[in-house]
């Protein structure tokens, strides 16, 4: 697996070259060339964001089938706490839970419990490590790849601590084999993802190696199937009690849950990648004092704002809130499960932005930048395939464009030549009349 | 390759809104000059907090930046009324900032400390009534 992976992609039969995903992506990330977005891999954070804007279909996100299940003789499905904001008229998860039975899982864990040992773990951790408050949650794949391309003065404050899916999925595991005695790789554990980060964490993490998601459904994918299941399974009288997520639980599947569980109110919580970005540089800054924790989605609304779900966010949040009312707090905070819960390995800076490969090149290029800057309109229109004036001024240096892809220089200098030609032909024909 | 880059910005006074663009802009260019992120921090906290300062206090300003490859140099300039007691505004804690300014969240008497502890060189040229010229030092490497 390369170190740079993005579960986004593009079908270039539907791309027609446009300028909004360009616009949109927050770390120019997408470029048009030869009239198609192409993403540079290493910049991408799978925040989705230009699946979300485009309006021909033509960005989507990687993900696995049910069909895939095939591959396994035993098979669990991990069903994220967004995935019951997205569903009406429910008032008990256990509805969700058999129905994922009824499409032919054997076994169901909600990622809802797995994260009440989080919350657990993590109020213990920030007891023990003050010093490097206000940690960040690294509950969100998009802003730990953002922290470690974007911000390195932050990468020390990264709670260290797995997301709750991914010790779901080795919890998991550990239950399965216990249950059916089958080995390791004959379990399959089925992620029911709102978003392409978590295809992405699950195929290539950051922080430890070797996740135990093998696979990752999208909601919007399994969502017909889980309706009419749920319909089916409503009809069955006396239904087992399968579900395990207590309040805190089911809250991580918004913005603040997470940071809710931490039982303190010395905290952040943004949302929407664009808020996000202003809370990190701010944070470099050292403009905050006094807090522990932040939380950060890079969705609007949190997880329940996923690209890959189908619910508008802040209905599937009432929804959320409405689920929670008369649950216990948490169910799981006093269990020890044996996993080890903890990151194994550090993330390192990863400077992609970086103009040239020394210090030297790169003021030389930056340089060059300023001067380009003078030349260019500064209307930041994106003909040129880059989202920005200044981007493609950096394209420039970094030698993978040219200023003639700017409309207006290359105006200028068409201009130009017609003028030339215009006076060469004039005396021309003075010449002629002689 | 001549190794030097020139950076000039001008700091409207009072635009609370405006304040730390120039500092953002400045981190962001040292960062995609591969700049060490001890350093980027060093500037981003100490121009920022003279960027806030000049708009607290002296209606503005203009701030020339100059990157070598050995040190960031970063020059606050303005006609504000000057400072009365150096050594006292050195002190933590201590402002004269006035109260619509502490009602945002400014003025908590830390801008010059910061602005000492996280530069390798710190000047101050003051002249009551007439302005001041803070001269901040960050070593790269």
């Amino acid at each position: 697996m390369s170190e740079f992976y993005t579960s986004v992609r593009l079908d270039e039969s539907l791309c027609k070259g446009c300028i909004n995903c360009i616009k949109r992506c927050p770390t120019e990330a997408i470029r048009v060339r030869n009239g198609k977005a192409r993403i540079t891999k290493e910049f991408c954070i799978d925040c989705g964001e230009c699946i979300r804007i485009c309006k021909h279909h033509a960005k989507y996100s990687t993900y696995d089938t049910l069909r895939s299940r095939e591959k396994y003789e035993y098979t669990v499905a991990l069903p994220a706490p967004s995935l019951y904001g997205q569903v009406n008229n429910i008032e008990d998860v256990n509805l969700v839970l058999h129905a994922l039975i009824r499409m032919g899982f054997d076994a169901v864990f909600e990622v809802g419990c797995a994260a009440e040992y989080v919350s657990r773990l993590t109020r213990e951790y920030l007891e023990a490590h003050r010093e490097k408050w206000p940690l960040i949650s690294t509950a969100c794949p998009s802003i730990t790849r953002l922290i470690r391309v974007r911000f390195p003065n932050l990468i020390e404050h990264l709670l260290p601590i797995k997301a709750p899916v991914d010790l779901a999925a080795q919890i998991a595991r550990k239950e399965a084999i216990k249950k059916t005695g089958l080995a390791p790789d004959r379990i399959g554990i089925f992620f029911l993802s709102p978003c392409p980060a978590k295809v992405t964490a699950a195929k290539n993490p950051l922080g430890y190696e070797g996740g135990d998601v093998d696979a990752v459904l999208a909601m919007k994918d399994i969502y017909p199937e889980l309706i009419k299941n749920m319909k089916e399974a409503a009809k069955t009288p006396n239904l087992e009690d399968l579900t395990t997520a207590g309040k805190i639980g089911i809250g991580w599947g918004g913005s603040g849950g997470e940071a809710g569980g931490l039982l303190t109110d010395s905290y952040l919580a943004a949302d929407g990648i664009e808020n996000v970005i202003r809370v990190l540089e701010d944070m470099e800054d050292q403009k905050f004092k006094d807090l522990s924790f932040i939380e950060l989605n890079a969705c609007n609304g949190g997880c329940v704002g996923g690209v890959l779900t189908v619910e508008n966010p802040y209905v599937a949040k009432v929804k959320l809130s409405s689920l929670r009312k008369y649950l216990p707090v948490a169910r799981n905070h006093s269990i020890s499960y044996e996993v080890n819960p903890y990151w194994t390995q550090n993330v390192e800076y990863e400077p992609v932005f970086t103009l040239g490969s020394n210090l030297l090149e790169s003021m030389d290029r930056m340089a060059k930048v300023e001067e380009l800057m003078k030349k260019f309109p500064g209307l930041d229109c994106g003909c040129c395939g880059a989202p920005t004036c200044l981007a493609l001024a950096e394209d420039i240096v970094r030698g993978i464009a040219e200023e003639k892809d700017c409309i207006h220089i290359l105006r200028a200098y068409v201009d130009q030549l017609s003028n030339q030609m215009e006076s060469d032909k004039e005396r021309g024909e003075e010449h002629d009349s002689w | 390759m001549t190794g030097k880059i020139h950076l000039n910005y001008v700091i409207p006074g009072d635009d609370f809104t405006r304040a730390g663009e120039a500092s953002g802009e400045v981190k962001k260019k040292l960062k995609q000059m591969g700049v060490s992120p001890e350093a980027v921090r060093k500037v981003a906290i100490s121009m920022y907090e003279g960027e806030i300062n000049m708009v607290i206090h002296a209606n503005g300003g203009t701030i020339d930046v100059d990157i070598s490859t050995t040190d960031i140099t970063i020059v606050l300039k303005d006609n504000g009324p000057g400072i009365k007691d150096v050594a006292l505004a050195m002190q933590a804690g201590y402002s004269t900032a006035p109260d619509k300014v502490r009602a945002l969240g400014f003025g908590a008497g830390m801008g010059l400390p910061n602005m000492k502890k996280y530069s390798d060189n710190l000047i101050i040229d003051t002249k009551l009534g007439y302005g001041t010229t803070v001269t901040i030092v960050v070593k790269i490497g």
